[in-house]
């Protein structure tokens, strides 16, 4: 289990790391925590001719608050983000979610961004990105681009990203006031990719936005308005509609089940804890 | 003599002497040991199928690669080897590698020898193998079936053993009693994983033609015979080495054997000596597992609930070869078939059949988890049927106390055991009373809540000749009895009068080194320090047999108790010694506090050690009948392990311990998952040499049937692909799955064994799964008929019983589908577009292979090969996850311009895939609808290792096609019927998109 040859690109700063994108187009890598990459490397799954390394950039290393929002650099480590002491009271929803993200090993190494750009449909953060209709920022040699989550994730492993262009940031939207915000998750074990994972924001107005990651290809948002008397009908469509599949760990009908059920009571959860 | 020591540390929890350097990472594992200079890395091809014949095997290119020094296939390894033995008489061979046909999805196909192992891996990405894929069969009733692909043509069919066993009256028993209650039991496929994997240094020297090989391996030695026969060596041609740490095994490393003929063969050809450690993916598809085994299980059952008779049916599944010990797992339980329970009468009919999975082998439990999990069910079967409490079913069948040593009825001779002694104290001591009572309060709240039972007879220190159960009476009585288990010990003394002791039992991590050292030191009256111990194996230079090596639970009764009798014998020949320096009765002589001395006169003594070196400096001092006190070799095999019986009768282990086990279990109404509120585990296992060790064994067995229990399953697919080949897919339990089980013990020592002691270290593995399954089966049926419960237990399985019907959708939607096949799955689905041309266009692009080569998304050529065959080289995969494939595709089924049939296979690094789709044409206001759907199934290594992703992957890719080509014809890649049922999803659903 080694990885075939690739070159190792250490960018020191954006115009290296750009020029190294661009120079390798869809042969090349970003490598920032290498939690998800490594694996598949070593495996042979993933075959990039060149990896480049995004760590040594100061400005990537940054979490900058906002009042409306938290944009969280692409080196910045999902630990890093767990213990900033801001994440309670600005990001609830991710201090929810991020105990759930693997294993404190991996989330040592592992970064946000990392996470996102892997676009795995089962992953946390991806989820909570799209629940609270955050943004990508996008950057290639002589272009910026910013993106909606909802857009960001076009499929099971596959984004918007072109080829030679990277993320260097995640913007969240902080946290409101009068609005309630839960996350819940089935996983196999403690730490495994979820089955179902929920995330549930309820607004003052009485209106909430349910987010389900794990089913379909991409996590997948369900908006509701201050009336909830077919609540248990909507949830029935939205988890038919999610086209669960069978696979290893649950069948398709139990996701269906956990998305009627943990949905249901996410949901609960975070309209009972509206301050 | 008697032992003179009053504080003995034997019995107390000492310190372990292995702690210091394996938690500070000074361990010496195989990786860690140092290897000649020169050595090289070795790295496998393996089989990406199931079930292929190989038409060729391709080195050319990689032999040419950097750092390549051989290439190596199974014909060059079949030359110079023979088949390994197979322990049936069977028209079969068993070859370590691959040599015409493969058989398992990891089989060995071709070996590199190159500079090291990168390169290696590089160059075994270029063994281009040519194979015809056949159907395969993974499960082991359909294996049995008329029509069922045979994996060996030799052999006419997948069964390569069966056996019928009748003991007592069986038949009339069946006839004469009240009840006759059976339940089909299935038992999945698993393996106790260990954190290190195999690892094998080998080399040759021609001058000898001679072997030497170091490997983690862990016996029984007897496999040193298997592997010197197959290398065609004498015995003393092939030394072989254990490493002095192994990082755990349960059986595993029994498995290890192949790849020392292997590693052998590539050491000789290459002519230096090579070194391979296993990866964790070749871990989990090639190396061994557990059996699973399909059992009808029937007992005749008087009126009261007393079992007269029980009836097996076993068809056991050995994978792909049945290597040695196989078939081991289904005879070592062969003398305790009946349990804990005075059954008189039995029948057995033993089946074993060969599948397209791996080969089996050892494992803890080794046979114990298949037997009891049909045995504890039943008992439970029993008690719902008669309407009784299932401990009154349990306590009214258990072999009473005064019946030990009692004979089973398939001939085992339980050496000790107060059964419902140890029940009775694990109900009082174990809290059961409080158990019901919070079952009692769950189930008035609403919430599912169930206990289990499980009584099991765990046997340890296997007798050698068990296996030949397996034989005839007439076959065994023609190849000669094989009977006992020898243990050796060997004790030196140095010229400094310090203790050395030396003994074959190879541990990975138990602590075999500090239990002997209190064996030890406790006879000389030493401090626990002054006494070293080394458990590894050098076969040229230890004393050693075919029982050697660390399985069975047979350290704390053979090894110990051989230990216990090396250190008696020279103990006693030190008193002479020290009688005679002392000048006082050898029966007067006291050992005590590193001090030999009078017990009349405590000031007349000596040093241990200044009496211990005598035969080393002064001889001639020795008295008459002493010959020397430097090196002391026990061997020792216990008299009850008899050779079978002529009527098949067999006392397959010396010696059976106890366990009682109950536990509570609540599913969550939520989410359906099953968590063990509480667990209690009775042992007993004789007398306990290290109470903290015990426990250690006990919590491992326990954490391992957990996940047994609940998450562990290798898995196929249908056509023999291996699902679960990350540990992402095969879920190990962690700290967070496993509770803490409340331990309790009660010791009948063994009569049979020296120091009375039992073996321990499997018992949670038979008895925990079971448990565990009947508390299911309590909480979601309180009375009456129970669900089949069939591990893993997961909240998958579960929810259809929790939540009961599914409410439908309001709108009907597509769905992509993975369906249960025979024994595994695959993948449906399907699709529409809308492009804009017409049907006939369409219908020309579909057959153009410059069209095809066009759209086909990573395509790197499409060839017309014939009117409706085309080859193609294209790169598929999602995100980073891409591979290069040659894909043959047929066209079937024309019917222009309106629909064909589509279907390929595809072989790449990465796997195989292979599929078929029908897509019909359509006339639409815009264009023409192409309407597909397909059915696919993925194998190889992208199949073991994408598991959770796999089906979605597969759905992407043939997605991107159908995109492609509406692009190609200028329409919406998605639109029409695609788009209308989006515009739905999507009013509904806010983010993601297509």
């Amino acid at each position: 289990m080694k990885p075939a040859p690739f070159d190792l690109v250490t960018a020191n700063d954006m115009s290296e790391a750009l020029e190294a994108l661009h120079q390798g187009g869809t042969e090349a890598r970003v490598i920032a925590g290498g939690q998800s990459l490594v694996p598949m490397l070593n495996m042979r799954l993933a075959r990039p001719t060149t990896l480049v390394d995004i760590t040594r950039i100061p400005e990537l290393s940054r979490i900058e608050a906002k009042s409306d929002r938290i944009t969280i650099g692409a080196a910045v480590r999902q630990s890093t983000l767990e213990r900033w002491p801001d994440l309670a009271d600005r990001l609830p929803l991710l201090h929810a979610a991020l105990p759930w993200v693997a294993h404190t090993q991996l989330r040592n190494r592992g970064t946000i961004c990392g996470s996102v750009a892997h676009a795995d449909p089962s992953a946390e953060l991806p989820l909570c990105l799209i629940a609270l209709g955050g943004t990508v920022t996008l950057r290639r040699r002589r272009k910026t681009r910013e993106v909606a989550a909802r857009d960001f994730f076009q499929g099971m492993m596959s984004t918007d990203l072109a080829p030679g262009e990277m993320i260097v940031s995640v913007s969240f939207p902080a946290r409101k006031p009068s609005t309630g915000y839960a996350f819940r998750e089935v996983a196999r074990r403690h730490g495994d990719f979820a089955i179902v994972a929920c995330a549930a924001i309820a607004r003052p107005d009485g209106t909430a936005t349910l987010a389900v990651g794990g089913v379909a290809d991409t996590p997948r948002a369900l908006e509701l308005s201050a009336d909830r008397t077919d609540l248990d009908d909507r949830l029935n469509e939205f988890a038919w509609h999610l086209q669960a599949r069978d696979d290893l760990h649950a069948t398709a009908r139990y996701r269906r089940d956990l998305v009627r059920h943990l949905g249901l009571a996410t949901l609960e959860e975070a309209l009972s804890c509206r301050d | 003599m008697k032992d003179t020591v009053t504080e003995k540390l034997l019995g107390q929890s000492a310190l372990r002497v292995e702690d210091p350097a394996l938690l500070s990472g000074r361990g010496r594992y195989i990786d860690d040991l140092p290897v000649a200079a020169g050595t090289l890395a070795l790295a496998f091809v393996r089989s990406p199928h199931g079930h292929a014949a190989i038409r060729s095997v391709d080195t050319a290119e990689a032999t040419q690669a950097a750092g390549v020094v051989a290439v190596i296939t199974g014909d060059d390894v079949a030359a110079r080897t023979r088949s390994m033995t197979v322990g049936v008489k069977a028209d079969v061979e068993c070859w370590p590698m691959a040599v015409d046909r493969v058989r398992y999805v990891g089989e060995p196909v071709a070996m590199i020898v190159a500079t090291d192992r990168y390169l290696a891996e590089d160059a075994a990405d270029l063994v281009v193998v040519d194979y015809a894929v056949l159907e395969a069969v993974v499960e082991p009733v359909a294996a049995l079936a008329e029509d069922a692909p045979v994996l060996h043509p030799s052999l006419g069919s997948n069964l390569i053993n069966e056996r019928s066993f009748r003991y007592g009256e069986p038949e009339a028993a069946f006839d004469a009693a009240a009840h006759r209650i059976g339940i089909d039991v299935t038992y999945p496929r698993s393996a106790c994983t260990p954190i290190e994997t195999y690892g094998v240094v080998a080399s040759y020297e021609p001058g000898e033609d001679a072997y030497d090989v170091t490997a983690n391996f862990q016996g029984p030695f007897s496999i040193h015979a298997v592997v010197a026969r197959s290398l065609n060596v004498p015995g003393n041609r092939l030394r072989l080495r254990t490493p002095p740490e192994s990082g755990g095994s349960f059986g595993i490393k029994q498995g290890v054997f192949p790849y020392m003929i292997l590693a052998g063969i590539a050491a000789r050809i290459a002519g230096a000596p090579v070194k391979w450690i296993e990866d964790r993916l070749e871990h989990l598809s090639a190396s061994v597992s557990a059996t699973n085994r399909q059992t009808r299980i029937e007992a005749a059952v008087t009126a009261d609930g007393r079992i007269t008779a029980l009836d097996w049916d076993q068809i056991e599944d050995c994978g792909a070869h049945l290597r040695a010990p196989e078939p081991a797992t289904l005879y070592r339980m062969h003398g305790n078939m009946t349990g804990a329970y005075d059954i008189p009468n039995m029948a057995i009919r033993n089946r074993v059949v060969l599948t397209n999975k791996t080969p089996t082998g050892l494992n803890r439990g080794f046979g114990g988890p298949q037997i009891y999990f049909a045995l504890e069910r039943l008992m439970d079967t029993i008690a719902r049927h008669l309407g009784l409490d299932r401990l009154e079913v349990i306590r009214r069948n258990l072999i009473p106390a005064k019946a030990f040593p009692y004979r089973t009825a398939s001939g085992a001779l339980y050496d000790s055991g107060d059964y419902a002694t140890a029940l009775d104290r694990a109900v009082a001591e174990g809290g059961l009373a409080e158990l019901y009572a919070r079952r009692d309060k769950a189930r008035a709240e609403g919430r599912r809540y169930g206990i289990g039972f499980a009584c099991v007879v765990e046997p340890s220190v296997s007798n050698m000749g068990y296996i030949t159960t397996v034989l005839t009476p007439e076959e065994r009585a023609k190849a000669g009895p094989k009977n006992g288990a020898q243990a050796t010990a060997t004790i030196s003394i140095d010229p400094l009068g310090s203790v050395t002791v030396k003994v074959a039992s190879v541990p990975q991590g138990q602590g075999h080194r500090t239990v002997l050292a209190q064996v030890v030191a406790d006879k000389f009256g030493l401090p626990l320090e002054a006494v070293r111990v080394l458990a590894d194996v050098d076969t040229m230079r230890d004393a050693w047999s075919i029982a050697s090596g660390n399985y069975a639970s047979r350290f704390a009764p053979a090894v110990a108790g051989a230990t216990e009798i090396a250190a008696a014998r020279l103990r006693d020949k030190l008193a002479k010694v020290a009688a005679t320096q002392l000048n006082i009765s050898a029966s007067d002589v006291l050992f005590e506090a590193g001090r030999i001395r009078s017990a009349g006169n405590p000031d007349n003594s000596l040093s241990f050690a200044r009496v211990a070196a005598t035969a080393h400096w002064s001889p001639g001092t020795l008295p008459d009948d002493v010959d020397q006190t430097m090196r002391e070799t026990v061997y020792w095999t216990p008299p009850e392990l008899e050779a079978p019986t002529a009527e098949d009768g067999v006392n397959s282990s010396l010696c059976h311990g106890f366990i009682f086990d109950f536990c509570g279990i609540e599913i969550d109404p939520e989410t359906a998952e099953p968590r063990i509120d509480r667990y209690v585990t009775m042992h007993d296992c004789g007398r306990i040499l290290h109470p903290a060790m015990v426990d250690g064994q006990v919590r491992g067995g326990f954490a391992q049937a957990v996940g047994a229990a609940f998450l562990e399953e290798y898995s196929y697919g249908a056509d023999g692909s291996f699902q679960s080949g990350t540990l992402a897919d095969y879920l190990l339990p962690t700290v967070m799955e496993v509770p803490e089980p409340v331990i309790l013990h009660h010791e009948t020592p063994s009569p049979f064994t020296p120091l009375g002691a039992k073996g321990v270290g499997e018992g949670n593995c038979m008895s925990t799964p079971v448990c565990i399954a009947n508390a299911v089966a309590d909480a979601l049926a309180p009375e009456g008929d129970a669900p089949e419960i069939v591990l893993p237990v997961t909240a998958a399985k579960l929810a259809p019983l929790i939540f009961g019907d599914e409410p439908a959708p309001k709108e009907p939607v597509s769905e992509t589908k993975t369906e249960d096949t025979a024994g595994g799955r695959k993948l449906t689905g399907e699709g529409r577009a809308v492009v804009q041309a017409s049907r006939e266009d369409v219908w020309r692009m579909l057959l153009d292979p410059a069209t095809l080569d066009a759209i086909i998304p990573g395509s790197h050529g499409v060839r017309k090969v014939g009117e409706t065959r085309f080859e193609a080289d294209v790169t598929l995969g999602v995100g980073p996850v891409r591979g290069r494939y040659k894909a043959d595709i047929d066209l079937s089924d024309l019917d222009p311009p309106n629909a064909v049939t589509l279907s390929g296979q595809a072989v790449g690094a990465l796997g195989t895939g292979g599929g078929e789709g029908r897509i019909t044409l359509t006339d639409t206001e815009d264009g023409t609808e192409i309407a597909y759907r397909y059915e696919a199934r993925i194998g190889g290594k992208v199949a073991s290792v994408g598991g959770r992703l796999l089906d979605g992957a597969a759905k992407v890719v043939i997605g991107e096609f159908f995109r492609a080509l509406a692009r190609h014809c200028g329409g919406g890649a998605s639109s029409g019927a695609v788009a209308r049922l989006r515009g739905l999803v999507d009013r509904i659903i806010k983010g993601g998109r297509s």
